[in-house]
């Protein structure tokens, strides 16, 4: 399956558009325009890095680069350019596709660029399987990158069914991250419209955006839908289809999805960068009922000290980069690292195993938020864990052991770590809060303990 | 300070510290339609909760999602009742 080919294929592209804060575009234009050969042939069978500013040129690149690259890279949107290299590097990249917003001018020495305007007009005759990756939060805070087939991210997606008519698709996430890229396919393959985000729009422009292009079909974390549901232009919105991802979703959130939109069908569904989708749940409650363990059509679900397992052709195939962690283990399964528990009939989920922090969906790693907090002068150590958040699901929060001699303005000395992680963190991953503690729990193996923290 | 003030001074603290501009803070002002953000507002609802003890979104209905700030400081105060309570 080739993205271009298939919508080709499909016709009935008519009236169909791509939409951003900044433009619209006919859809039968973007897959249909000319071609250059000079372009082509510079990127076919190459492993690209797509390192665009905006969702609507990343759109477009990948229309034009799928079936022609031999590997398609996604940078998601405000990376550090320390772990763009990252990736660049880890994906053995030969050439960046970028524009004015995209990769700052001097970074990632010797790799050629080519104008994002040019790769539009790309695209051939012939065609190859594009390998995918897609970035992932590391263990020590930098990107891993996991690889799919097209085949694989359309695992769940009904691709024989011809969409509703007038479906419009939207998403508050960026389809470069593996929730939105599930839209932008759903989209793509249906084939329908689509209207993309803008990572600093405010939420009201959003919505009102999505109210004047009939979006019928929508995809937000639970954090997404908090704040929508807080927006004065919420009524603008007027949605047949709600989806919920990237987050625990609670009852608080789904049933005032389901009172703001009581025509809809709200569904949440669990997915994962590494897992891919692995079922959605419409009956309207948090968790999942237990009769999804097991085996079903094309993926199978168990539950092994308390973490979810997950085996599926549509899991990530592998990690690329110098001596990668394994992926799958030999059984075939993939360790999610999220722990359930079941209550009754059900399946809840509590958090991640790792200790991973998600704020909003974003995640955070405690040993990076540790590392910059432990060279404060004055502290001896410190443990970073989730604060449950009603708004962002989980805030930062840092437990901070003192040394002895440490100033005793402890509320001068909170701020001033606070101030001191700012310039040097991304800002979901600042503390919310400090707490000074006068000792933290170490395990019998010298480690912080973390699990139940 | 009243709750109302206390609202009113942490959402310009935060705005200030995450380099938000923000319109003059009123009752009628409708938070999420400034550049006031997700995170800024889950640093208001985790500092509100360090200063009067209360977390109310943690405990209300869903119809009753703030949507202005007045409707925030009426949160609050009715959480503050139920802690005296």
């Amino acid at each position: 399956m080739i993205l271009r080919e298939r919508l080709l294929a499909a016709g009935g592209l008519d009236g169909l558009f791509l939409s951003d804060h900044r433009s619209e575009r006919d859809l039968a234009g973007i897959v249909s325009g000319g071609r250059d050969a000079t372009v082509t042939a510079a990127l076919t069978g190459r492993r690209v890095l797509l390192a665009v500013g905006g969702q609507m040129a990343a759109a477009r690149a990948m229309i034009a680069l799928d079936g022609l690259a031999a590997r398609l890279a996604l940078v998601p949107p405000k990376l550090a350019p320390e772990h763009i290299a990252r990736i660049a590097s880890d994906a053995e990249a030969e050439i960046c596709v970028t524009d004015a917003e995209g990769v700052p001018p001097g970074a990632l020495p010797g790799l050629p660029r080519i104008d994002a305007e040019d790769v539009f007009r790309a695209g051939s005759a012939s065609s190859r399987e594009t390998e995918w990756a897609l970035a992932t939060s590391g263990t020590t805070g930098a990107p891993k990158l996991v690889t799919h087939t097209l085949e694989g991210l359309a695992g769940g997606i009904n691709t024989a069914a011809t969409p509703e008519a007038g479906t419009v698709w939207s998403t508050f996430y960026d389809i470069r991250r593996y929730g939105g890229l599930q839209v932008f396919l759903r989209a793509m393959l249906g084939p329908s419209s689509l209207v993309l985000s803008e990572a600093s729009e405010p939420v009201r422009d959003y919505l009102i955006r999505v109210g004047e292009r009939h979006v019928t079909h929508i995809l937000g974390t639970p954090s997404h839908w908090r704040l929508a549901l807080m927006s004065a232009a919420l009524d603008r919105l007027n949605p047949r289809y709600v989806r919920l991802s990237g987050e625990i979703a609670d009852q608080t959130v789904l049933d005032a999805l389901r009172i703001a939109f009581p025509q809809a069908r709200i569904a949440h569904a669990y997915a994962s960068t590494e897992g891919g989708v692995g079922f959605t749940v419409e009956d309207g409650q948090e968790g999942f009922p237990a009769t999804l363990i097991g085996s079903r059509s094309g993926i199978e679900i168990t539950v092994r000290d308390d973490s979810l397992f997950v085996r599926s052709s549509r899991t990530g195939r592998r990690y690329l980069g110098e001596a990668p962690e394994t992926l799958i283990a030999a059984d075939g399964f993939i360790d999610t690292g999220d722990l359930v528990e079941r209550r009754g009939e059900r399946y809840h989920f509590l958090g991640r195993r790792s200790g991973v922090i998600n704020v909003g969906g974003a995640k955070v790693q405690p040993e990076e938020v540790e590392t910059v907090i432990n060279v404060f002068p004055g502290v001896s150590m410190s443990r970073v864990r989730a604060r449950p958040n009603p708004i962002l699901g989980a805030v930062v929060e840092a437990e901070v052991v003192l040394c002895a001699e440490a100033d005793a303005d402890l509320a001068a000395l909170k701020k001033a770590i606070i101030a001191h992680c700012r310039p040097r963190l991304a800002g979901h991953k600042v503390p919310a809060s400090v707490k000074f503690v006068d000792a933290l729990p170490i395990t019998a193996g010298g480690k912080l303990v973390r699990r139940g923290a | 300070m009243s709750l109302r003030s206390t609202v009113f001074a942490e959402i310009a603290a935060i705005a200030a510290e995450q380099e938000k501009r923000m319109p003059p803070i009123t009752d009628d002002l409708v938070m999420l339609d400034t550049e006031f953000d997700s995170l800024c507002f889950a640093l208001l609802v985790a500092r509100m909760e360090d200063l009067t003890g209360a977390d109310p979104f943690g405990e209300m209905d869903a119809s009753d999602l703030p949507v202005t700030v007045g409707d925030l400081v009426a949160l609050y105060d009715r959480a503050a009742t139920r802690l005296a309570a």
